[in-house]
């Protein structure tokens, strides 16, 4: 096991460095530098900007600057906060998007996984169809559209949620935890209903009831572990899909988060801050995967046997 | 199944496309999801002749007003018919969903396609970039890809694209990889068939099944990424117009003008469930592994 996790960080050296270059390369080339959007600046004040940010150094010597600083856990300055760096925009952003993104996996896995093992019990029947017809209301209700309708309906309609801000009043983290948790929570009902209805047909399952255990402990103790695998192998990718969510989710209930600070960045064209957050989310985004995966794989014996002897 | 289809089945035997298309017809959502399919795409084609009112037409004195007869949707701020505006926002929202998604499937089925063919050392280098792409924040780099070479349709499409192939490379290897082991491309192989005629008769229509499902099913996570970005400011740009954007503007007025935002919305959801209850019944009729109970 802990082989394969130290292989798995070590193949996520080469996807780093691809990424950095990348984005660093993508950014470099964008029409016009990052100065020239604003109001004309006078020649000079413009030739002491570009080297108080480096950019009068040939691109390859950019790069590899860049590159150890990034080594060194610096992503530079920001071009549009004079005085701030990027490191301390992203420390700013990243509790408040975290603490966010929490809550809706709570929402996504409590709700999902309720849904998903009740539908899975009476296949076929209601009890299957109206969790499932919802699931699919909930996956074809993007959170651009169910954020601004709950705000209309819960909060300037009933008044009973306030429709912006990150704990400032009471309450304020319901509606945006929901709106983003939603989507994840049709996905993760839809997951576990597939993978309890495959453990359920199993023979140890039939063994388990064969031998008199009531259907809670047939469910809770024995199918649960395996049918929610492949809900925890959608952990991973889950968790990128919720940064991208924090986008729109942040915009709309306007919290001071990671994900705003992002959109903000790409229509500022702050590009040290869209370089510098990019290679912060891969990173994460890296991390969350070998991390869903490694659970993914101490959950189902035939995989942890694979990778023992991959290892040994 | 009753009586009769059965002694279909025995007396002549069924394709897996007809086979597919008794299992399908008898699932109804999947039917309603393709009659809105096909009502949506024919209304989408015909919008410059079928809009009630033009696409620039404004009314400033009327204002913003709720459904009525002469507008049935009502009208947004600068007195624009909605139903037409959702009509013409619909066709872009479609156009990025089936171009993007035709660039992915170009993408990947060649790919994964030769991946599954070479095998060896190519398939290993091949399959590990996907990998490594897989990684990648894609979402983020359309977001990079936009705010750098600016908002362009074309750009939106080939971006998409380029994200939505992964995952049809995958399938397709995956379902080459197995089908050239099956014991009945063996048997063709040992009756002195081509590998064109094999390719022809056999692996191309047993990885079409999968890969019309996961057509199906990417064209609404393309619709959905492209309305994503519209509505962050990133996607289409105005005079142009699409269901994510409409729900943009939607949003800024909805307190006043609820309407705004809920039909847009409702076009966006619709189209949405449409597609992704005929990619279900897809791949519950295509797959022969389930049984025909």
């Amino acid at each position: 096991m802990f082989k394969f996790a130290l292989g798995r960080l070590l193949q996520a050296i080469p996807v780093l460095l691809v990424v950095i270059t990348m984005t660093f390369m993508l950014v470099h080339s964008a029409p016009g530098g990052p100065f020239s959007a604003d109001k004309a600046v006078p020649a000079e004040v413009l030739i002491a900007l570009e080297a108080q940010y480096n950019l009068d150094q040939p691109l390859w010597q950019q790069y590899i600057s860049y590159l150890s600083d990034v080594l060194h856990g610096d992503f530079g300055p920001s071009f549009k906060y004079p005085g701030r760096s990027v490191n301390e925009l992203i420390y700013s952003g990243l509790g408040t998007t975290a603490e966010l993104g929490f809550y809706a996996m709570l929402v996504a896995i409590f709700i999902g996984v309720i849904a998903g093992v009740t539908a899975s019990m009476r296949p076929n029947t209601m009890q299957d169809y109206i969790p499932m017809t919802a699931a699919m209301i909930g996956i074809c209700m993007p959170s651009f559209l169910l954020g601004p309708l709950m705000v209309l309906v819960f909060g300037i309609h009933l008044e009973w949620l306030p429709i912006s801000g990150w704990g400032d009043i009471p309450g304020d983290k319901i509606m945006p935890a929901i709106t983003l948790g939603t989507g994840y929570a049709a996905y993760i009902a839809r997951l576990s209903r597939g993978g309890m209805l495959e453990v359920l047909s199993q023979d140890y399952i039939r063994t388990a009831r064969a031998k008199g255990l009531s259907e809670f402990l047939v469910v809770g103790k024995h199918a649960l572990r395996g049918g929610l695998i492949p809900v925890i192998a959608f952990l991973g990718p889950a968790f990128a899909g919720l940064l991208g969510g924090s986008f729109v989710v942040e915009t709309i209930f306007n919290i001071p988060g990671l994900g705003r600070f992002y959109v903000q960045a790409a229509f500022n064209r702050d590009y040290t801050m869209i370089l510098g957050t990019t290679v912060f989310f891969a990173t994460l985004i890296i991390l969350f995967n070998l991390l869903s995966d490694m659970l993914a794989i101490w959950l189902n014996p035939k995989l942890r046997q694979q990778v023992r002897g991959e290892s040994s | 199944m009753s009586n009769n289809e059965t002694s279909i089945v025995l007396e002549k035997g069924i394709s897996l496309w007809e086979d597919a298309w008794i299992k399908l017809r008898k699932n109804r959502m999947a039917l309603i999801g393709l009659g809105l399919l096909v009502f949506l795409c024919v209304v989408s084609l015909l919008t410059p002749w079928i809009a009630p009112y033009g696409y620039e037409e404004q009314n400033l004195l009327l204002g913003a007003t709720p459904p009525s007869a002469a507008h049935l949707l009502g009208t947004d701020i600068f007195g624009r018919d909605m139903l037409t505006r959702i009509m013409w926002g619909g066709r872009v929202s479609l156009m990025v969903g089936f171009i993007a998604t035709a660039v992915a499937l170009a993408i990947g089925v060649i790919y994964g396609a030769v991946a599954g063919f070479v095998g060896g050392r190519v398939d290993m280098v091949m399959m590990r970039l996907v990998d490594i792409l897989y990684a990648l924040p894609f979402m983020i780099f359309i977001i990079l890809l936009m705010v750098v070479f600016g908002r362009n349709l074309l750009l939106l499409f080939f971006a998409i694209g380029a994200v939505e192939w992964l995952t049809m490379a995958r399938i397709v290897r995956g379902q080459v990889m197995s089908l050239r082991k099956q014991e009945f491309v063996e048997a063709a192989h040992s009756l002195g068939l081509s590998q064109w005629i094999i390719i022809r008769r056999h692996i191309i229509p047993n990885t079409l099944g999968p890969v019309i499902v996961y057509t199906t099913l990417t064209i609404p996570s393309v619709m959905l990424l492209e309305a994503f970005l519209s509505f962050l400011g990133l996607g289409i740009q105005p005079p142009q117009s699409s269901w994510g954007l409409l729900i943009n503007y939607g949003v800024e007025t909805m307190e006043e003008y609820p309407w705004l935002l809920i039909f847009p919305g409702i076009a966006l959801s619709l189209t949405l469930f449409a597609l992704n209850f005929l990619g279900d019944g897809l791949r519950d009729a295509l797959d022969p592994r389930t049984s025909k109970d």
